[in-house]
């Protein structure tokens, strides 16, 4: 019974690298995309970060965030790239409540999905 | 200084801070907010908003190599992200309402602790005394793969190793790293748990603790995806490159000389915090 679940874990760990890896690539790709665009229009202009203004409330919560990106805003892109970067670990621990209910093991779904839904009360813009 | 310039300035010392942090295991995390606040002026909270998505791409992006060989432990993960996972939404809070001065100060004393603690060798703890009942109900016991064939091993003092990974998420959240280093300290020398399996498994869930924090700095604006951009891609294919270097080199003069770079850069966080730079 030991080697059965060890078996199944190591499943579960090749799926998890999987699904991190594609996240990450879609992520870095979607930013390098937006980052071009903006180079491109505002390549020439003064960058300053030395001032902390906060950034515009639509770049703050991801329905702002689509709808900045699908107006094909460079900004807006990137901002998407980072939101589906922020999302791979959540996929990830929405991944791993399912494999554990696959193995059967009810405390570790419970323990699961405590963490996912910590990182969904962040990630809702509830917790600020 | 024009943005073309300044991201290519960026993702270029990006590029350097993901290399070393992967090829030393040291983490590049760590050097990036004060390259960004003490190199290019930018507002701490920018920075620490940059890094903390640059943190999430290493992790999840050398997580691949990790969890194939075998070492890392998903269970303890998993259970020890409940503690790193709150304790990152507390520093977050912290975050907004410490002022930016006394981020700077901590990020100081953080990097000077990091860098000493790169100093001290790995030993592995021993094997003896009666495993931990906790350990056992959780499931956290397990095997690694070594030249002998699996070895076995039990994790102790749960309840200790479960508080110190609070303050490892409190610590990311408030200051945009990975705080790897605290989190293997709580697992090897706290938790009993074998170096190498300590390690891997907290690169697991460094990005897990990460995202928790950058959901609530994205609401608050403190995320730019204009200086995020070149920090997260320079330090992503940076620690790509160092970990493919990695097996090729001798690392230990590289880990000494990176470590005193991490320890004068907290001594000019901290000399920027006291004279009102940072």
């Amino acid at each position: 019974m030991f080697k059965k679940s060890d078996w199944t874990d190591q499943k579960v760990e090749v799926v998890i690298a999987n699904l991190l890896r594609a996240g990450v690539t879609l992520a870095a790709t979607v930013v390098l995309i937006g980052g071009l665009i903006f180079l491109a229009r505002h390549g020439f202009s003064r960058a300053d970060y030395h001032v902390f203004a906060g950034e515009p409330s639509d770049l703050r919560h991801w329905q702002g965030i689509a709808h900045a990106a699908l107006a094909m805003s460079g900004r807006g892109i990137i901002q998407m790239g980072l939101l589906f970067l922020i999302a791979t670990p959540v996929a990830r621990v929405a991944f791993s409540v399912l494999a554990f209910a696959l193995e059967r093991d009810w405390l570790y779904v419970g323990i699961a999905a405590f963490v996912l839904l910590v990182l969904l009360y962040s990630l809702s813009g509830s917790a600020i | 200084m024009n943005n073309l310039e300044f991201t290519l300035l960026v993702g270029l010392g990006s590029f350097m801070a993901g290399f070393l942090g992967a090829l030393t295991g040291l983490g590049g995390g760590v050097v990036l907010v004060p390259l960004l606040t003490l190199v290019f002026k930018v507002d701490i909270r920018y920075a620490v908003g940059a890094s903390l998505v640059s943190v999430i791409a290493t992790s999840s992006g050398a997580a691949v190599a990790y969890l194939k060989d075998g070492f890392s432990n998903i269970r303890i993960g998993m259970f020890l992200e409940i503690a790193t996972t709150l304790g990152a939404l507390f520093g977050a809070f912290l975050a907004a309402s410490v002022p930016t001065a006394a981020i700077g100060a901590i990020f100081g004393l953080v990097l000077i602790y990091s860098g000493y603690l790169s100093s001290r060798n790995p030993v592995d703890p021993p094997q003896d005394g009666p495993p931990d009942p906790l350990a056992a109900r959780l499931g956290m016991n397990g095997t690694y793969p070594s030249l002998t064939g699996p070895k076995q091993y039990h994790a102790r003092r749960v309840p200790l190793g479960f508080s110190m990974m609070f303050g490892a998420g409190t610590l990311s959240g408030l200051l945009g790293i990975g705080s790897g280093a605290v989190k293997v300290l709580a697992m090897d020398h706290a938790m009993g748990i074998p170096f190498k399996v300590s390690t891997t498994t907290s690169n697991f869930m460094i990005g897990v603790t990460a995202a928790a924090s950058a959901g609530v700095y994205l609401s608050r604006g403190y995320i730019d995806p204009t200086l995020a951009m070149p920090v997260m891609l320079g330090v992503l294919v940076g620690s790509l490159a160092g970990a493919r270097v990695l097996a090729r080199t001798k690392t230990k003069l590289l880990r000494w000389v990176f470590a005193v770079v991490i320890v004068a850069l907290g001594i000019e966080m901290l000399y920027g915090a006291f004279t009102g730079r940072v």
